[in-house]
């Protein structure tokens, strides 16, 4: 009865109203956040060790370049220029004088420091807020020598997870088709790579045309499509053991594989007698099972993150489209309506969107569309460009583009590229040959 | 029974109390005039104050203008006023000698000197002399009327910005070209969630900011609000990129307070 009245007593109570000027501010720049990356600084005994081992004449400032160069690609930083430092990395790293990081425009700053410990290469790094003048973040990382890059990709990442709120995409690999040769020679081979170009090992000889390489959820299997004794099928390849088999026991051609989200199941297209129709296996039991059953060319399926929804593309309309569907086959909605033909969808890591290619009036394009089919928006367009693949946060498509090497039109090359959600930061992969259908992979370190 | 009846008329008769002390409408108009007196009796008998001798003047004859107008006649001259009033009440010898010795260091003894004297005498008058609060009273009507009259002289934009409630466009407008150029929006943000950071600010008349609050800070640290995080530190920075802010020059007490919402949807939108 008393909390009642107190309640009652509570809403009669006037408040002074005061009129509080408010002001809304919705726009704003978008350049790149300047960020100061300093030179991990070391002792000189660990200088001595790491020269002996890793013939770096200063590891610390290889990994502060892979840091730096990680982040300047991402088109949300930009990374300073060391010369203009006025505070030496090594009393940075202990207490950093905010107005002279402040005076160089630098908004964040990261420093750091390695050491050699019992064998081991230890890498302890703080992220600043200049402007608040305060420690956002310090973290250490041990690891073998040897893989002192993949600190730099592992710091990225938490770099930008503190400074976007999303997940980052460095410490990953990429899956791609190294090609060389002359277009109707052409030699295919399985490369794997860090996702900044470096480290490329190549997986298979070239001896059989390879396509479509897919990482599973682990990134430890690859499943992709070999004209083994010129029969196009899809293949199984431990990465680690080096080990591959045929999926599936089909009469015909298998083609466009991908794993589920849980990477029990490959789904794939199975073409036989002028129809393709898309089919999952078991990798456990080795099942088989039909999902969609059509007289049109269903093929590129694609599996959405929760594995309850597949997108694929199919010309069972007239011309080819964008299909989804559940798991099951059921439910078969078309949601690319647009002019031309649309192929590849690929469904994002988030969930929000399906991006794919298009082919409108001689011309690629990718793009992206929410799941419905709404929200289409055409990210980059080319003479020739296709297969698009997610970063694992979903924030950065990678795919391949062929190219006439010279003015007149001669010549000819495949090259790998990335470009944003934005549409405004395309960039060329380094790769060390030409390279094409891309594939990224999840995150290294979870 | 009549324990609920005793409840219920002591909360209502609560309810009346509160209502009374504080709703606007029930309060009576505040008369700011006496606390002004008291104020200004202090600064100018401990000091003598120079500048306020001609103010002071001023306000004498004023105050013996109306008197003699409610009283006498409106024949009454300034001048006979004046003499009638210190004739009154007779000072202190040793006040008046005080009075006189910052005079002697005055530049300009001559000019100031009667001035300063009609000020003392207004003054001790004033304090020693209860008869003669309602001259206070006046002089303190007066000393509103005299500040009142300096304000009108402002200029008619001077004039406006304190009328008005909010900033006005140009002001505004002012601010946030500003702060858009401070402000580095985090492109990693989802364009499809309901991210407003909304931040109080504190600031000085020359528009540095003494204190911002983030209106939501518990939505800070919650899991799962990182974007809402990095968006709020963005806002933060380009705060502190900005400031001094772009603030209107006249006007403190309006904009001294100031809330601004940072929504990045329509950048990322695109």
């Amino acid at each position: 009865m008393i909390f009642r009245y107190l309640f009652i007593l509570f809403i009669l109570l006037p408040f002074n109203a005061f009129a509080l000027i408010e002001v809304d501010i919705t726009r704003g720049n978008l350049n790149p956040l300047p960020i100061a990356v300093t030179s991990l600084s070391m002792d000189k005994d660990s200088e001595k060790k790491f020269k002996e081992l890793l013939k770096k004449d200063d590891i610390g400032l290889e990994i502060s370049n892979v840091l730096k160069n990680n982040l300047k690609k991402t088109g949300l930083f930009n990374p300073l220029n060391n010369d203009a430092f006025l505070q030496k990395s090594d009393i940075a790293h202990l207490k950093p004088r905010f107005e002279d990081w402040a005076l160089i425009k630098a908004q964040a700053l990261i420093t750091g420091k390695v050491t050699f410990v019992d064998d081991k290469l230890r890498v302890e790094f703080r992220l600043w807020d200049v402007l608040a003048g305060k420690e956002m973040m310090a973290l250490a990382f041990t690891t073998v020598p040897d893989n002192w890059r993949r600190v730099g990709h592992i710091i990225t990442d938490k770099v930008y997870e503190r400074l976007t709120g999303e997940k980052g995409y460095f410490d990953t690999r990429i899956i791609y088709v190294a090609e060389e040769g002359p277009k109707t020679k052409r030699i295919k081979k399985l490369a794997i790579m860090d996702q900044d170009g470096f480290n490329t090992k190549y997986l298979t000889l070239g001896n059989e045309l390879v396509l479509t390489p897919r990482f599973n959820p682990t990134n430890q299997m690859v499943t992709y499509l070999s004209y083994f004794r010129n029969l196009p099928r899809v293949y199984l390849l431990d990465i680690e053991t080096g080990v591959q088999e045929v999926v599936g026991d089909f009469p015909g051609m298998t083609f466009a594989p991908r794993f589920s989200p849980d990477g029990k199941k490959i789904i794939m297209s199975f073409a036989m007698d002028g129809n393709s129709d898309i089919y999952t296996m078991d990798l456990e039991n080795r099942v088989v099972e039909r999902i969609t059953n059509h007289p049109s060319i269903d093929t590129s399926p694609s599996f959405s993150p929760n594995g309850k929804y597949i997108c694929f593309n199919s010309d069972r309309s007239g011309y080819q489209q964008i299909y989804v569907m559940k798991s099951d086959g059921s439910n078969v909605k078309r949601i690319s309506f647009g002019k031309g033909l649309y192929g590849t969808p690929v469904w994002s890591p988030r969930g929000d969107l399906i991006a794919f290619t298009k082919l409108h009036k001689g011309k690629f394009y990718i793009g992206v569309m929410r799941t419905d089919g709404k929200g289409e928006r055409l990210l980059t367009e080319n003479f020739y460009q296709e297969a698009p693949s997610w970063s694992p946060n979903g924030r950065v498509l990678i795919f391949y583009r062929e190219t006439k090497t010279n003015s007149k039109g001669e010549g000819f090359s495949a090259k790998l590229w990335s470009i944003d959600l934005t549409g405004y930061n395309e960039r060329l992969v380094d790769t060390e040959t030409d390279a094409s259908d891309p594939s990224w992979s999840s995150l290294l370190s979870k | 029974m009549t324990r609920n009846i005793i409840i219920s008329s002591t909360f209502h008769l609560l309810i009346i109390i509160i209502a009374t002390m504080s709703l606007p409408f029930l309060v009576k108009k505040p008369i700011d005039l006496p606390p002004i007196i008291s104020i200004d009796l202090i600064q100018i008998s401990d000091e003598t104050n120079i500048p306020f001798a001609p103010k002071a003047k001023k306000i004498i004859e004023k105050v013996k203008k109306k008197e003699e107008e409610k009283l006498v006649s409106e024949q009454a001259p300034p001048k006979k006023v004046k003499k009638e009033k210190p004739d009154i009440v007779p000072l202190p010898d040793e006040k008046i000698e005080k009075i006189k010795k910052p005079e002697d260091k005055k530049q300009n003894p001559e000019k100031i000197d009667s001035e300063i004297k009609q000020v003392s005498e207004f003054e001790k008058d004033e304090l020693f002399d209860p008869n003669n609060i309602a001259a206070l009273i006046d002089k303190s009507k007066e000393d509103v009327a005299e500040e009142v009259y300096e304000k009108n002289k402002l200029t008619q934009d001077q004039d406006k910005s304190i009328n008005i409630i909010g900033l006005s466009l140009s002001e505004e407008d002012a601010l946030k070209a500003q702060i858009f150029g401070c402000w580095s929006i985090p492109l990693g943000l989802p364009y499809n969630e309901n991210l407003l950071v909304r931040i109080k600010l504190k600031l000085k008349p020359d528009g540095t900011v003494i204190r911002s609050e983030i209106l939501d800070h518990a939505r800070m640290n919650k899991p799962g609000q990182g974007f809402y995080k990095v968006l709020a530190e963005s806002a933060l920075r380009a705060i502190q990129l900005c400031q001094p802010l772009r603030v209107p020059s006249t006007g403190y007490e309006r904009w001294k307070d100031l809330q601004l919402n940072f929504d990045a949807r329509e950048m990322l939108e695109g």
